[in-house]
């Protein structure tokens, strides 16, 4: 197989291309069975990528390197590697279940909603796909860019307020990375192509890790990358972007901004900014670290005062996300190693959340939960699936997000124990939080808008079973996913010795 | 034997298993099958614990671990269970109880639509998985699985009539003041896994893991550990759930708030009694916080009104005698009383149960009085309860309180005072309880009077099951000073290196006389009091202030939840709404005037442009000639 075409490849080129043949669709049916079936086939590719793991062995498989602008010392240099292997998986994952989950939901233009929706799959898995950093920029746009399209024509009412500020956020974080990706390259060595091409700059990955830069350099070049990955995270105060975009975006791109986007930021500080900036890294992980559990804790204060469902799930997302961001730069290997498991983790978990929000908003128009109640009386399935996913989001232990949390508070531990107790009030505000909506929303008489609601169909039963099957999979059998993830964590902690 | 070995993992699974049935199946499944499954499962893990426990006394502790749940270049974590003479006198307790609650459950719950009698079910056979889990586990973080997982089913449980706001509000306070416990539990495990690398029992108590930790690691981590005690075992500060959670259906109230979850605490500092002993301030402040609670508890037990509060309130009380008992470093006394109470509490437990059955759901025990003559069989078991929980000789609390009351006396005459007053409240209250509930004449209205029947024989049985090993419970303990040979002691040697001071006969006997009279005298002075108690006015003053628990849990909400309330408003409404969005908007605004500002430039007129180009290209060359 790697003599022909290689996973890399398959993963960017299938998303891609069904994503032109949807926009070609234009009956409702036809597209979103399209959507299904080729995220199906995407998945299947994913999971058969798994088993080829081997990076010694199969080392063909994984990596292709095409010549694109070789003059300027670019290469369109693709690899599947531990880093990218458990986030490609997540996006071939949560794409069938979020077309499944949503298939319910007639969009107008369903051509472009798919075709637009495939294209973001194509963007995203070649950001955790490139190794070289126009290559990256470039997907890192692409995948931001319908996503944009998505939110300003299929969102709610105040749709045009929200995409904007969304796109205006990430976009300036975008901007600023594209200035630090030139700088470093200016301070990169030659390349040297097979072909006898010398370029005078290169933009591969091992290029960038071996840039010539100061420590003054590093210093503000840090800041450049990190406003990018900050923002996209989000991390406190970078966040405000989020809560009305995940409030106003339509479910399904919600979805996606959470479940995967969100990891774009912390796999470009995996990546990217960690290998490229190790000293200024290290100089500044405690500034880092700080400002994210200032953000768990401001993000978890914040949520248990939303009424709306989708901002409490938002802000629930920004102290998740701020503590995997504080374990990343904890420099150790279980804090990694746990932000690793939690980027898959917390990446199914809150697609199962939006699951059932979207459900409820779907039948009773209603999204705050002072409007509702008693919703378990007349759809306990739902309900039932509903606190397995919300307990497993608070790390309850035997769910895939106890050994995540477990794992990133014992490495925060080992790197103060400050960070620790502090974060870890986080965990007790989680509760409280994720108590209070399952009781108003779920507990209680019924009322009018929610007596007549319906349980969940089959096809949600399914996707919602898969979730929670990979809840409790991970949750007691966490190792496999430990595996697979072990070089990377290794490769991160050997950088910055 | 080994074969039980080989089989240890099916003690826990069976209960999971009925879980998943009942479960799954809570629509299909007829109230008697489910019954029957949820009963017959944790039966089948009380035959496995009896066999188990054999083994244990016959061939010693072993291990086993299953996998390795997570494992890392430099840390390692085995799926592994420790089966030595403490977890199994636990898995007896669990699955025995456990048993006989499931049974009386069957009938008590008889009422509930098959749907939520097979929810039911479904949930107390997973509390008894994460028991059993708890006590199994082989390294604190298997045991942290089951410690938190009890927490979560006391939430599904307490909530269990979900429509009323108030029972899942409950719910709620006990998940979350149990989480805070957890933290600190979380906190602990985190210290020793970043000092010694390991949780693992065998490794951590072996003296040269132990002389890897500092005098201050050794006192911070027990510390934290107990925290997370207080949490579960409803201590200081965090009792306050455990009252609030006799919202729950009764037997759960006897299984979770009695006869096992609470224990967890307990049973977590007799685990690691090699680590306690080593932090003499640890210690002090287990005491102090054991005796403080079992005082505190029993004052408010006095004056409480609600069958099952005071009940909840003796078992805050009981708990911490038995902290008292850890504190001063006499754990098998503690893990004594943990089996002792277990009977008689759990007998008070399912006693109440029978009453409000046959009160209607009324639980207000100044609307009953005389039930004795329409329950005998409730009311006679409930009375050993009271013998027992009171310390009368020959019952099973009086072996197990006389020894943590000893216990305190090696320490100090001071704290055995002390715990000798909580010890005498403790009667009185008990008695009031049963004066007031079986003595004297009925006070209900006349429909309850006509339904006053006795319970049907699987709520029975149960009683007089339990009256009987409330009885019968302490010949396992009976101290060398009575001619006995403390056969726990003895059984529970290898695990826990008791520390309690051991007294001369005479003085145990004198202390013994002691207690015994004036317990007699405090049930006399109830007795006095409350054998024909008629209702009277609110209670005013000091009465008062116990009838409202001291106003503790105002307290905390004045104190902590307001305040902490306020900080998310202030969050939400000033610096995010006002503070970061007011700037990103205003950064937007800026933006979006500038760039009207700019656009009056583009006039679309030519000269305007020739001029501008003009005065741009002057500005450059003044630029060109100075730099």
């Amino acid at each position: 197989m790697g003599n022909y075409i290689t996973f890399p490849e398959l993963l960017l080129w299938l998303p891609l291309v069904a994503g032109i043949i949807a926009f070609f669709l234009k009956k409702q049916g036809s597209a979103k069975a399209w959507a299904i079936l080729s995220s199906f086939i995407i998945l299947g590719v994913s999971v058969a990528s798994l088993f080829f793991a081997d990076d010694v062995k199969y080392a063909s498989f994984n990596k292709v390197n095409y010549y694109w602008l070789k003059y300027i010392g670019n290469s369109f240099y693709l690899v599947l590697d531990s880093t990218g292997r458990l986030l490609t998986f997540l996006t071939a994952l949560s794409f069938p279940i979020i077309f499944i989950s949503t298939q319910q939901n007639n969009y107008k233009n369903p051509h472009s909603f798919y075709g637009l929706m495939l294209l973001t799959q194509a963007g995203l898995m070649g950001v955790f796909l490139a190794w070289d950093a126009l290559v990256f920029y470039f997907f890192w746009e692409l995948a931001l860019i319908p996503v944009y399209f998505l939110c300003s024509m299929w969102g709610g009412e105040k749709r045009i307020q929200a995409t904007f500020k969304f796109f205006v956020y990430t976009f300036a974080g975008s901007l600023l990375m594209l200035i630090g990706i030139i700088y470093v390259y200016l301070h990169t060595p030659e390349r040297a192509f097979d072909d006898g091409h010398i370029a005078q700059h290169s933009f591969a990955l091992q290029s960038f890790m071996h840039a010539t830069l100061s420590t003054g350099q590093q210093t503000w070049l840090f800041w450049l990358f990190f406003a990018a990955f900050a923002v996209k995270m989000p991390i406190f105060p970078f966040h405000t972007w989020q809560p009305d975009t995940y409030d106003q975006a339509p479910t399904s791109v919600t979805m996606v901004l959470s479940g995967i986007m969100v990891k774009m930021g912390l796999f470009g500080v995996i990546r990217w900014l960690i290998p490229v900036l190790p000293d200024a890294s290290l100089q500044f992980a405690n500034i880092v670290i700080i400002l994210s559990i200032i953000g768990i804790l401001y993000a978890s204060f914040i949520a248990i005062k939303q009424d709306n469902i989708k901002k409490l799930i938002a802000y629930s997302s920004i102290a998740h996300i701020g503590l995997m961001c504080a374990a990343l730069f904890a420099n150790n290997e279980m804090s990694v190693q746990g932000a690793f498991l939690q980027m898959f983790s917390h990446g199914i978990n809150i697609i199962g959340l939006w699951i059932v929000v979207d459900m409820l908003e779907k039948q009773t128009g209603a999204k705050h939960i002072s409007q509702l109640s008693g919703v378990a009386h007349k759809a306990p399935v739902l309900t039932i699936f509903l606190v397995v996913i919300a307990l497993a989001n608070i790390a309850l232990p035997l769910t895939n997000a106890f050994v995540g949390e477990f794992l990133m508070f014992a490495g925060l531990y080992k790197a103060n124990v400050w960070y620790a107790v502090v974060a870890g009030i986080g965990i007790i505000l989680a509760a409280v939080y994720t108590l209070r909506m399952i009781q108003r929303v779920f507990y209680g008489e019924s009322n009018a808008l929610t007596q007549n609601i319906e349980d969940a169909s089959l096809g949600q039963k399914f996707v919602l079973a898969v979730i929670v099957a990979f809840i409790f999979g991970i949750g007691i059998m966490p190792q496999p996913l430990i595996d697979l993830t072990k070089e990377a964590v290794n490769g991160l902690l050997a950088i910055k010795k | 034997m080994s074969n039980i070995s080989a089989l240890i993992w099916l003690i826990p699974i069976l209960p999971l298993i009925g879980f998943l049935i009942n479960g799954m199946g809570r629509k299909q499944l007829s109230k008697g099958i489910s019954g029957i499954i949820g009963s017959a499962v944790i039966l089948a893990s009380f035959i496995l614990s009896v066999l188990v426990f054999f083994q244990v006394k016959e061939a010693g502790a072993f291990n086993v671990n299953y996998f390795d749940f997570i494992r890392l270049s430099d840390f390692k974590l085995g799926f592994e269970f420790k089966i030595d003479q403490l977890s199994s006198i636990f898995l007896l307790i669990i699955t025995g109880i456990g048993f006989l609650i499931h049974v009386y459950s069957t009938s008590y719950m008889h009422e509930e639509p098959s749907k939520d009698f097979a929810k039911y079910f479904a949930y107390l056979n997973l509390f008894i998985f994460s028991m059993l889990l708890l006590v199994l586990g082989g390294n604190f973080v298997i045991m942290f699985i089951g410690w938190e997982g009890v927490g979560l089913c006391s939430y599904l449980l307490i909530g269990f009539w979900f429509k009323k706001p108030e029972y899942t509000s409950a719910a709620n306070k006990a998940f979350i003041m149990n989480r805070i416990g957890d933290l600190g539990f979380l906190l602990a495990v985190f210290w020793l896994i970043a000092k010694v690398g390991t949780t693992n029992f065998d490794v951590l108590f072996a003296p040269e893991t132990l002389k890897l930790l500092t005098a201050n690691d050794v006192t911070g981590i027990t510390l934290l550990l107990f925290v997370g005690a207080t949490g579960k075992s409803a201590q200081i500060p965090l009792y306050t759930w455990l009252p609030d959670a006799m919202a729950g259906p009764t037997p759960v109230s006897a299984l979770i708030h009695a006869a096992t979850m609470v224990t967890a605490g307990i049973y977590m500092i007799a685990r690691s009694n090699a680590l306690f002993s080593l932090a003499p301030i640890t210690q002090t402040v287990i005491t102090v916080v054991g005796l403080a609670t079992a005082l505190l508890a029993a004052s408010i037990a006095i004056k409480q009104n609600d069958i099952k509060k005071v009940l909840a309130y003796s078992t805050v009380s009981q708990l911490g005698f038995m902290f008292l008992a850890l504190g001063t470093g006499n754990y098998t006394a503690a893990v004594f009383h943990v089996l002792t109470h277990a009977f008689f509490k759990a007998l008070m437990f399912l006693g109440s149960g029978s009453v409000i059955h046959a009160m209607g759901g009324e639980q207000d025990i100044r609307k009953m009085g005389g039930l004795h003559k329409h329950m005998k069989i409730t009311s006679i078991t409930f009375l050993i309860g009271c013998l027992a929980i009171s310390g009368i000789p020959g019952f099973s609390g009086f072996f197990s309180k006389d020894e943590i009351l000893a216990g305190a006396y090696g320490y100090s005459s001071m704290l055995y005072g002390i715990a000798l007053f909580a010890a005498l409240l403790t009667a009185f209250y008990m008695f009031r309880l049963y004066f007031i509930t079986f003595r004297g004449s009925f006070r209900g209205t006349h429909e309850q009077a006509h339904h006053l029947h006795e319970s049907p024989a699987a709520m029975t049985i149960p009683l007089i099951i339990l009256a009987i090993l409330s009885v019968v419970g302490g010949a396992i303990g009976v101290p060398e000073a009575l001619g006995g040979k403390h056969e726990l002691a003895q059984f529970l040697a290898p695990v826990i290196k008791s520390a309690a001071h051991h007294l001369d006969h005479t003085t145990e006997y004198m202390l013994m006389a002691l207690s015994t009279a004036l317990v007699l005298a405090s049930i006399f002075a109830a007795w006095s009091l409350y054998k024909n108690y008629k209702a009277s006015g609110e209670a005013t003053g000091f009465g008062k202030v116990l009838q409202n628990k001291w106003y503790v849990d105002e307290l905390y909400q004045t104190a902590i939840v307001q305040p902490l309330s306020a900080l998310g408003t202030f969050f939400n409404n000033i610096i995010e709404k006002k503070g970061i969005d007011g700037f990103v908007n205003g950064v937007g605004k800026a933006v979006n005037y500038g760039s009207r500002q700019l656009r009056l430039l583009q006039s679309g007129q030519v000269g305007a442009y020739v001029l501008l180009m003009v005065i741009g290209m002057l500005l450059l060359f003044i630029i060109q000639l100075f730099v």
